[in-house]
C-alpha cells in the first residue's frame, strides 16, 4: 500500500533569509549561522500540518513549498 | 568530394580503445569519410533504449546517471515532443575529454545525438559547447548535411566560459534565453518534463553520447565485453601527470593507476591525487595506487571519479595554496543564487587562504569542516557539495600541512607556481615537476 506524507522543501534561489519560516515552524525549521534555513526531508507530522501550511503561505519570497512526496 | 557510404557495419574493436580507436597518436582527422571507413554506416535503431539498458550505459558528464532511465524518463516525460541536447560545456578547468572528442570524433558525438533524437521522438537537436568548438562542430553538421544524414537538423548553441555552464539545469537555462547560463531550481519540477522552451529535455554529455553511437552499431553485449558486471565498458579519463595533460580512455573496474598510465615513482613521490576535479576529492597516493576504474570505490574513498579528472599534486608545491586558490576560483564561479553556497563558499575561501597564507594560529580545520557540513545539498545545484568534498577531503589528505600551517604560518612552498589551473584556463600549466 502507498502512503502519501508532505514535506518542506525550500527553493535556495528565491530564499533571502527572511527568516520567517523558522519563526512560525521552530518545531521544525532553524535558521543557520547566515541566516538561510535549514529544513530536513522528514515527514510533517499531522499535529504540525497547519503551522506548516501557514509558514509556506507567510514567506515573503515565497521560497518555502509543502509538497506530497509517496512513501 | 567522394565518399563512400558502407553498408556493412565495421569490425567492431576488441580492445578497451574504442571512443579513441583509430584517432589517439596521429593527426586528427574528424571528416566524415574518415567516420565512415572507421564505424559504418548507422542504421536505425528499433530497440535503442532496451539495448542502452542491456548495455549498463551511464552518463559520462560527470553524474555516472543511467542513460536507459534519463531516456525513459524523457519518453514519459509529456505531450510535447522533446528536445535533444549534447553537453560540451566541460566547465571544469581540469578536464578536456569533451574537447578532444569534439575536435577528433565529432561525427561520433552526433551519431549519438541523432540515435537519441530519433529514440525519443525529438524535434529539436542542440550541441552545445563552448565558442572555440563551434567551428568544428559546423564543418561536421555540414558535412553531415550534405549527405541528408540526419533526419532532425542540428543547432549549435555556445556555452558559457565558466564553471557551472555546463550544469543541467544552467544548460536549459541558457538554451531557453533565461538568465543565462545559471542553475535553477528544480526540486519541484523536472528537466526530463519541462526543459528547453518548457519541453520534455535530454542533456546528455558528449562522450555518454559517442558511447551511445558505438552500442547502436555493435550492441550491448560488445559493450560489456570490457569492464566488469556492475562498471561494463569504458570511459574517457583526463591525467595531469609529469608529462602534462594527456586523455587516456579507461576500461572500467580495472587499475585506475594502471589506466592513467601515470608511473608508480611519480604516484609515490606526489603528496596526493585529485579525483573528479575541483568538484571531486582528494585521495593519498597510497590510496590511489589500490582503486579500480570505478565511481562507487571511489566515493568509498571519499572522492568522486566525477567526469574523469585525475591529477597528481607533485612535490614542490604548496597544497594548502592550491586549495585555496580553488576555493577562491570555485566562490567566484558560483552563480551567487543561493544563500548558503554564497556565504559558505567565502567562508570557506577566507579560511583557507588564511590557512595557507597567513601567519600562526590559523583557523583550526573544524572550523571549515562545519562550514563544509553547513552547505551540502542547500544549493540548487551541486556547485557546494563539490567545494565541500573538495575540502573535507584535502584537509584529510594534507593533514600534516594543515597542522604544520597553524604552528607556523605559511611554508616555503605556499609561493610556489601553481600546479592546478584556476584562472588561467588556456594557458598549460604544470601540473607535475619535471624532477
Amino acid at each position: 500500500m502507498s502512503r502519501w506524507s508532505l514535506e518542506l522543501v525550500v527553493d535556495p534561489i528565491a530564499c533571502d533569509g527572511r527568516g520567517v519560516c523558522a519563526e512560525m515552524l521552530p518545531e521544525r525549521i532553524e535558521l543557520d549561522r547566515w541566516g538561510y534555513p535549514i529544513v530536513d526531508g522528514d515527514t510533517i507530522a499531522p499535529a504540525l500540518i497547519d503551522h506548516a501550511e501557514r509558514a509556506v503561505r507567510a514567506c515573503p519570497t515565497q521560497a518555502l513549498h509543502l509538497v506530497e512526496r509517496q512513501c | 568530394m567522394s565518399l563512400t557510404l558502407s553498408s556493412d557495419a565495421k569490425t567492431a574493436p576488441q580492445a578497451g580503445r574504442r571512443l579513441l580507436y583509430g584517432i589517439a597518436g596521429g593527426a586528427p582527422d574528424p571528416g566524415l569519410g574518415t567516420h565512415m571507413e572507421r564505424w559504418g554506416e548507422l542504421r536505425p535503431q528499433r530497440h535503442l533504449i532496451d539495448e542502452l539498458e542491456a548495455s549498463g550505459l551511464v552518463g559520462h558528464g560527470g553524474a555516472w546517471f543511467p542513460v536507459s532511465t534519463k531516456w525513459r524518463a524523457v519518453a514519459a516525460g509529456g505531450r510535447r515532443r522533446p528536445v535533444v541536447v549534447a553537453n560540451g560545456a566541460e566547465g571544469e578547468p581540469a578536464s578536456k575529454k569533451d574537447a578532444l572528442l569534439l575536435s577528433h570524433a565529432p561525427h561520433l558525438v552526433l551519431d549519438g545525438l541523432m540515435l537519441a533524437g530519433s529514440a525519443l521522438g525529438a524535434q529539436q537537436a542542440i550541441v552545445y559547447v563552448p565558442a572555440g568548438r563551434i567551428p568544428l562542430v559546423e564543418a561536421a553538421v555540414a558535412e553531415r548535411r550534405a549527405h541528408r544524414l540526419d533526419p532532425i537538423a542540428v543547432e549549435i548553441a555556445e556555452s558559457a566560459d565558466t564553471f557551472i555552464s555546463g550544469q543541467e539545469s544552467a544548460v536549459v537555462n541558457a538554451l531557453s534565453g533565461r538568465r543565462g547560463a545559471i542553475p535553477g531550481f528544480v526540486g519541484l519540477t523536472s528537466i526530463r518534463e519541462r526543459g528547453v522552451g518548457g519541453r520534455p529535455t535530454l542533456v546528455q554529455n558528449v562522450e555518454t553520447l559517442a558511447h551511445v553511437a558505438l552500442i547502436a552499431r555493435f550492441g550491448a553485449k560488445w559493450f560489456r565485453q570490457v569492464g566488469t558486471p556492475d562498471d561494463p565498458g569504458t570511459m574517457l579519463l583526463t591525467v595531469h601527470g609529469p608529462d602534462g595533460p594527456m586523455i587516456v580512455e579507461a576500461v572500467l573496474g580495472t587499475s585506475l593507476r594502471k589506466a592513467t598510465g601515470l608511473r608508480p615513482e611519480d604516484v609515490a613521490r606526489s603528496q596526493g591525487v585529485l579525483l573528479g576535479g575541483y568538484g571531486g576529492g582528494w585521495v593519498t597516493p597510497a590510496t590511489f595506487e589500490n582503486l579500480q576504474v570505478c565511481e562507487k570505490a571511489t566515493r568509498r574513498a571519499g572522492a568522486a571519479l566525477g567526469a574523469g579528472v585525475v591529477a597528481l599534486l607533485p612535490p614542490d608545491v604548496c597544497p594548502l595554496a592550491e586549495m585555496a586558490d580553488v576555493v577562491r576560483y570555485m566562490e567566484r564561479q558560483g552563480a551567487g543564487q543561493c544563500g548558503p553556497c554564497v556565504h559558505g563558499l567565502a567562508d570557506l575561501a577566507d579560511a583557507m587562504e588564511r590557512l595557507a597564507y597567513g601567519g600562526a594560529s590559523g583557523p583550526p580545520p573544524d572550523r571549515m569542516l562545519e562550514i563544509c557540513n553547513l552547505i551540502e545539498r542547500r544549493g540548487a545545484c551541486r556547485h557546494p557539495d563539490g567545494v565541500a568534498r573538495f575540502v573535507r577531503t584535502g584537509l584529510h589528505v594534507f593533514s600534516d600541512e594543515v597542522t604544520a600551517h597553524q604552528r607556523r604560518g605559511s611554508c616555503a612552498k605556499t609561493h610556489a607556481a601553481r600546479a592546478l589551473p584556476v584562472a588561467d584556463r588556456t594557458a598549460s600549466r604544470r601540473l607535475v615537476s619535471k624532477a
